[in-house]
């Protein structure tokens, strides 16, 4: 009743290939941007901020842009972890070297040299395929970490951990400590919502539609004009762009101090992959949708745990690290394409709710 | 200049000024590789038969393990916790459940449903009876590799239940994401039952040194690493006179090659997969047990899937020689590496060396060493 598209008619291209061609969509992305840009600054609190906001939305940016590499192009990826390292101590070297440089373009360099590196391990990509790619990429994920930790001049010679030197965006400091919740969140949100915006209209175009040739079926797509090695690659590029925007993003913002081995050890590539299967594979929604339950999860289910039931924490930790391995599985089985997909059905339902027939 | 000199030529000279040491570091590298071999050989065989590239053969390592060490210590009768406790039932449950799934396995065991019952209690009052008889060790450790088998089978019965059975005809990542949840569950539940301190796995294997004496001077070699091989070894033996000469193993390599027609002659492929995944899980006990035995029973040792993986690039998701030659030729050139090429990376390259070797032989071959040809059809 409320969700439908009759009577809008498309008179003109432009109205045709809008990105949100349905009068409701509109309407909704408005209300949820006005209530992210405007409302939610007003009641965040530090607690907010730091543990839910914050890792939500940069982890929204890594999964937008591994779902551009293993959801639209097709190459599978173990590496998030990695380039992420890549985006975090690039910002570092950046923001130590040129001090003055405004953070803004501090952290779309480091998106540039987490994509140049991610080109140089994408290059494999062209001869293996499949599960060996997966684990070729592991290579880059083990490698960077190694060398991060390993080579002195990364970390300024000092010890291997980075701290963050405050930095200001429009006079606000918005990084290390004393940056204020607020100030931090509405700076990830606007990364956030320039890059979805982004990646949403690059899917849709030409080179969207070439990545998802080569998903489909890489000779097909090459018989027809598209060249393999060009388009994987800047799929790896574009993807290493966003994870590296979110590892810097990590870095200067969410967590303030890194240690490579920690921050971005596989775990965090399992964790993004994790987010993009679930909240569905070649989805922008689901990639915020994903994002938003592997970051949410283990919250509440920590509260209600410890919080609750008063468990140990130790304890609690385990029953919670079983209890997210049954919840994925669980998932999985029930629905393999995502949340992206329950949306889509949900969406159908509701064009035609409450006269089904 | 330097550098060339590094990476070409004192590492070179040092190995020939030092024979010994050279011998005994390349032994040791295939007395490692050995043991990734063994971990790879797990994927392996799963891979070929289920198609499912299986991340928790690491952690059913661990969790073999882990079951091991706690049976022996509740039979010993060390200190008992109530987590112990917990665990010893949930593995007899586990057990009980295992009974069943044998019973649908065609006709392995005729146990019904009463008799699964009969059977928890009779792990549990079995082992309460060794516990309080007090045992020597030679008996028990049998009797504790035999439940860690039973636990392992089990666990294959229910995986296939519960996880690989909703998930027929999905995309391979599902299934390969389903795995990674699987090991997240695995971990969580081995450590609440068994608890996450470092555990000493004793199992009577040898410690000692052995001293090969040679005319250029002795060579060390550890015990342990020996039976290791040798373990591994009448492993990779008694697997292929499985596969090659047993009825069950005609069908697992029928399921290998094509499922369809596989199932068309009359295999059940759910049975077949039962049975391939207690076999995995039988040779991650084995090797769980082998890197237990020598660095203690902790969350590292599920960690020794990764050290399999550029095993398994290098030799071929599909091909059980190729994760034997694999996993040797990367023990030996992580080992070599890490020793003589010390001075120009500074340690610590075990995580990532072994993906590069992979690499590099994956440029000439893209399907591993010994992987099937892939051939692409429009």
């Amino acid at each position: 009743m409320f969700y439908r598209e009759s009577g809008q008619f498309k008179s003109s291209y432009a109205k045709d290939q809008a990105i949100f061609p349905i009068r409701q969509d509109q309407i909704a992305i408005v209300l949820i941007l006005a209530v992210a840009f405007l409302v939610v600054p007003w009641f965040v609190n530090d607690y907010w901020s730091k543990s839910v906001l914050q890792p939500f939305l940069v982890f929204s940016i890594a999964a937008i842009g591994l779902n551009i590499l293993v959801g639209y192009c097709g190459q599978i990826s173990l590496g998030t972890g990695g380039f992420m390292a890549v985006g975090a101590y690039a910002s570092y070297k950046i923001m130590t070297s040129f001090p003055d440089m405004p953070i803004v373009l501090v952290i779309i360099l480091s998106g540039f040299c987490a994509a140049g590196v991610g080109i140089l391990f994408g290059l494999p990509s062209l001869r293996i395929k499949g599960f060996y790619l997966a684990v070729a990429t592991l290579a880059s994920q083990f490698f960077l970490i190694w060398m991060f930790n390993k080579v002195p001049w990364f970390h300024n010679y000092t010890m291997s951990q980075i701290t963050v030197p405050p930095r200001e965006f429009l006079g606000v400091t918005v990084t290390s400590s004393s940056a204020g919740p607020a100030a931090q969140y509405l700076f990830c949100l606007g990364f956030v919502v320039v890059g979805a915006w982004l990646a949403k209209n690059l899917v849709r175009g030409r080179t969207g539609r070439s990545w998802m040739a080569i998903r489909d079926m890489d000779i097909a797509a090459e018989l027809i004009g598209i060249r393999p090695l060009q388009t994987k690659l800047l799929a790896f590029a574009i993807s290493s762009f966003y994870i590296g925007i979110s590892g810097a993003l990590i870095f200067c913002v969410y967590l303030g101090t890194v240690e490579a081995s920690e921050a971005f050890d596989i775990n965090q590539s399992f964790l993004v992959l994790f987010m993009i299967i679930i909240g569905g594979l070649g989805s922008i929604l689901g990639s915020f949708l994903g994002a938003g339950f592997m970051i949410l999860m283990p919250i509440v289910l920590k509260n209600i745990m410890v919080g609750s039931f008063g468990m140990a924490a130790v304890t609690a930790k385990h029953i919670e690290i079983s209890l997210m391995g049954v919840l994925i599985v669980f998932f999985l089985i029930v629905e393999p394409h995502g949340f992206a997909r329950l949306w889509q059905i949900l969406k159908e339902k509701l064009r035609l709710w409450p006269f089904p027939y | 200049m330097e550098l060339l000199q590094a990476l070409f030529v004192s590492p070179f000279m040092d190995m020939w000024n030092e024979p010994a040491f050279f011998i005994e570091t390349f032994t040791k590298g295939l007395l490692t590789g050995v043991l990734y071999s063994l971990v790879a050989l797990g994927f392996v065989l799963i891979f070929k038969a289920s198609g499912v590239f299986n991340f928790a053969q690491g952690v059913m390592a661990l969790f073999a393990a882990l079951t091991l060490v706690g049976l022996l210590e509740f039979m010993q009768g060390k200190d008992m916790t109530a987590n112990h406790l917990v665990g010893m039932t949930v593995v007899a449950a586990v057990v009980a459940i295992g009974m069943l799934g044998l019973k649908k396995v065609n006709k392995i065991s005729s146990v019904q449903a009463p008799y699964a019952l009969l059977g928890f209690c009779a792990v549990v009052g079995f082992a309460w009876i060794l516990r309080t008889i007090g045992l020597p060790n030679y008996i028990l450790i049998p009797f504790a590799i035999v439940g860690t088998i039973i636990t392992m089978i089990a666990l294959a019965y229910l995986i296939e239940i519960a996880v690989l059975r909703p998930l027929v005809n999905q995309e391979l990542i599902i299934l390969f994401m389903s795995t990674l949840g699987l090991a997240y569950v695995l971990e969580g539940v081995g450590d609440l039952l068994w608890g996450s301190d470092v555990k000493i796995l004793d199992i009577g294997l040898p410690t000692d040194i052995y001293i090969a004496e040679f005319p250029f001077g002795d060579v060390y070699i550890e015990q342990l690493d020996m039976v290791a091989a040798v373990v591994a070894a009448a492993m990779v033996i008694i697997l292929a006179i499985f596969f090659n000469k047993t009825r069950i193993g005609r069908a697992l390599r029928a399921v290998a090659d094509d499922h369809q027609a596989a199932m068309s002659v009359g295999i059940p492929l759910k049975t077949i997969w039962v049975i391939v995944w207690s076999v995995a899980g039988i040779v991650a006990m084995v090797a769980g047990v082998m890197w237990g035995s020598s660095s203690g029973v902790q969350f590292s040792l599920s960690l020794i899937a990764l050290k399999a993986l550029p095993v398994l690039i290098l030799g071929g998701f599909t091909s059980i020689p190729g994760a034997i030659v694999g996993g040797l030729i990367i023990g030996v050139s992580e080992k070599l590496a890490e020793v003589f090429w010390y001075d120009l990376h500074g340690g610590a390259i075990e995580n990532w060396f072994a993906y590069f070797v992979a690499l590099a032989f994956l440029l000439f071959r893209p399907q591993g060493l010994f992987g099937e040809k892939i051939i692409e059809r429009i």
